[in-house]
């Protein structure tokens, strides 16, 4: 397919429909908006459906709705809407219903919800952080896979520099591979014959046929989220292998921060960058492996330190990882502010690794 | 007493609620002085059922099958509709 | 006092018309107290599926309540979902399975509390489902507090005086409310104190269904149900309260049928 110059949030449309969603309902909020109007506009002609609806609480659950009957669904909105879908998202997670959820953030300050999670119980939700629209659409197009692979809600941490610049990209299909039939889902067919099903996070099954129960189903749905963290984290890395500094950044700010990182290698300074894609799980390992030799590990992130903690985690000695971000907003009260920017970052750099501005 | 149909109550699982006594049309059941395994008292038939499945309609917890003679019997009843 | 034999069937030709076990039912057993609705309720909505053709169509959207247990009594497709968010489940459901039987079985708790711009934004949407509330006036579950439905003067666990309008306000007719919106095709409020209420109940399940199936609009089944514990009554009372004091404010009949 020809590349296009595309608004990212038509681009992450067209690349969910390509995947074949066919079910989308949200409620609009900035900047999560455009997704939502883009679907509207889109989903009709392949003869999906697109709810306006009357809260992201109904949203989401409209959403569960559609999955659970076989559908490929999606939902959104930004952070502070996402927060009301919390408990939605752990329900999906419990009784393990796919679907994909796109936070078009305000920045980066929603890194401890998507990767915690808000709602009750023992689950993860995968969440990957495209660096820009042409990854967005990749993304999008993976994360239906895996919703339906590992039959569990996933996230797309995107934001407005994702939702509103237009990129050249051309949405191509990209097949993920085989998946198994969706024979758990409702469809009414198997009533009457002692073999209708049920989705439930209490499993309970039926009166013939006796479910795990919560005990056996929630030991099972916790053991499905280890195994996934196993074999679902994703990462970059640039001139790691020889950097005495690490700069680790995620999302949007990944791009900034590699210009400066090419910026300063070529004035001699030993400096990498390491971008985990997937959030959850978070690439631990990888990180560990690309900061063995590494004296500074220094986090950019625009929020009051929050991928911070995983870092941590990850190093082998935590005392070299160092914040070099925080809270910047801009007078809207929706953009990242002033600490956006080559200049800030570089300068930050330099001081945390004690050198000359 | 002519009577037109009958029941089998599974009186372990009900749970004397009573309201099958009410509901009756003909009055033909009664609760019984003994209780099941559980404790509770279940309702008792007495000739005069017609059939007409009302114990069933409000039964919560499902302890009524309903019959209906081919032909109706006439069950002796001497001591009629009085209690004991 | 003269009893017959009723532990085994008849030994005479007889015709059974009746059985313990409904249509689509796996199991008689549930652990509802005495003298609860709910389960006369379950039977009448079974055997309306079962009746209309409709148990390889059908599939239930259940909240949280005692009902809920319906989903591992009945052999249909069901999916349990979050507390007052079955209207916007099964919009989704129905969305996708668009031949599908789609309906909703619900407390006054769950809906008319937790649900209620759900249920009401379902109805304005004209979404062909049937929504079902099964309402006692009490959230039974967790142990009998009041809900929007409780009435005026009625003690629960969170208003043992009795409702007082000055304190907790009054209770919302969710009926009635869904009965003014445009999408709406169908609204009755039924009740299972007796056969008669029982017969003509199902008589409403009957037709919201059927309204569904023809893709008329939204549809509403409101049923009384009793709950001898929440009411703290004697279960033989039940019926009596339902009927003196529940359908004072919330009179059974059909509310409205447009095509």
């Amino acid at each position: 397919m020809r590349a296009a110059l595309l608004q990212g949030s038509d681009a992450i449309a067209q690349a969910a429909i390509v995947a074949g969603c066919r079910f989308f309902a949200g409620y609009p909020m900035m900047p999560f908006t455009d997704l939502l109007e883009c679907m509207a506009r889109r989903l009709p002609a392949v003869d999906g459906v697109c709810i306006n609806a009357e809260s992201e609480i109904a949203g989401v659950n409209m959403t569960l709705g559609a999955a659970a009957a076989g559908a490929r669904a999606g939902t959104g909105s930004c952070g502070q809407g996402i927060a009301l879908m919390q408990e939605t998202v752990a329900e999906a997670a419990l009784n393990e219903v796919p679907f994909v959820l796109f936070n078009m953030a305000r920045g980066q300050q929603d890194y401890f919800q998507a990767t915690r999670g808000g709602g009750w119980g023992d689950y993860r939700t995968i969440t990957l952080a495209p660096r820009d629209v042409v990854e967005a659409v990749e993304h999008t197009q993976l994360l239906f896979h895996l919703a339906d692979k590992h039959r569990a809600p996933v996230c797309l941490y995107g934001d407005y520099l994702i939702a509103h610049t237009h990129m050249s990209v051309a949405i191509d299909a990209v097949d993920h591979g085989p998946l198994p039939a969706k024979d758990w889902a409702l469809d009414g067919s198997l009533g009457g014959t002692g073999r209708s099903r049920q989705v439930w996070t209490w499993a309970m099954g039926k009166a013939n046929a006796p479910g795990p129960e919560p005990d056996g189903h929630w030991r099972h749905i916790a053991a499905k989220f280890e195994a996934i963290a196993q074999v679902e984290a994703r990462h970059e890395a640039r001139h790691t292998d020889d950097a005495e500094a690490v700069v680790v950044s995620f999302g949007t700010t990944a791009p900034f921060v590699d210009h400066v990182v090419d910026e300063l290698r070529s004035e001699g300074v030993r400096i990498g960058s390491f971008r985990p894609v997937s959030l959850w799980p978070f690439p631990a390992a990888a990180l560990e492996a690309a900061t063995a030799h590494a004296s500074s590990v220094l986090v950019y992130e625009i929020n009051a330190g929050q991928m911070i903690d995983d870092v941590r985690l990850s190093v082998t000695d935590r005392s070299v990882v160092r914040g070099i971000g925080g809270v910047s907003v801009d007078e809207s009260g929706m953009r990242q502010g002033s600490l956006l920017g080559v200049a800030a970052i570089r300068q930050r750099i330099r001081r945390a690794l004690d050198l000359e501005a | 007493m002519l009577t037109r149909g009958t029941v089998v109550i599974d009186v372990q699982r009900c749970k004397g609620c009573e309201l099958c006594i009410p509901a009756c049309p003909p009055g033909v059941l009664v609760m019984s002085s003994r209780a099941n395994a559980v404790g509770y008292r279940y309702p008792e038939l007495r000739p005069g059922c017609t059939g007409c499945q009302a114990c069933h309609a409000v039964c919560p917890d499902y302890v009524f099958d309903v019959y209906k003679y081919d032909e109706p019997l006439d069950i002796p009843d001497p001591v009629g509709s009085v209690e004991p | 006092m003269t009893t017959v034999p009723t532990s085994h069937p008849p030994t005479v030709p007889a015709t059974k018309v009746a059985g313990t076990r409904a249509p689509l039912q796996l199991s008689e057993e549930h652990h509802l107290c005495p003298g609860c609705g709910h389960p006369v309720a379950w039977r009448i909505l079974l055997e309306v599926i079962s009746e209309l053709g409709l148990a390889q169509r059908a599939i239930g959207v259940v909240g949280h309540g005692c009902y809920t247990n319906i989903v591992r009594l009945a052999d249909i497709d069901f999916l349990q979902c979050l507390h007052g968010r079955a209207p916007a489940v099964a919009t989704g459901v129905k969305r996708v399975q668009r031949e599908a039987a789609v309906f909703t079985l619900q407390g006054d708790g769950d809906m008319a509390s937790e649900g209620l711009a759900e249920v009401l934004h379902a109805a304005a949407r004209a979404e062909r489902i049937t929504c079902i509330m099964l309402n006692n006036g009490v959230f039974g579950d967790t142990g009998g507090q009041m809900t929007a439905a409780t009435l005026i003067g009625q003690r629960t666990k969170t208003s043992v005086e009795g409702r007082d309008p000055d304190r907790h306000g009054y209770p919302v007719p969710v009926a009635d409310l869904v009965s003014r919106l445009a999408g709406t095709a169908y609204v009755a409020r039924g009740a299972v104190n007796n056969a008669g209420s029982v017969a003509q109940t199902k008589r409403y399940l009957r037709r919201a269904f059927e309204l569904q199936m023809q893709g008329a609009g939204f549809t509403f089944v409101e049923i009384l149900t009793m709950c001898p514990t929440g009411w703290f009554v004697p279960t033989a009372e039940g019926p009596g309260y339902l009927v003196d004091v529940f359908e004072k404010v919330y009179p059974v009949g059909e509310l409205d049928e447009r095509s």
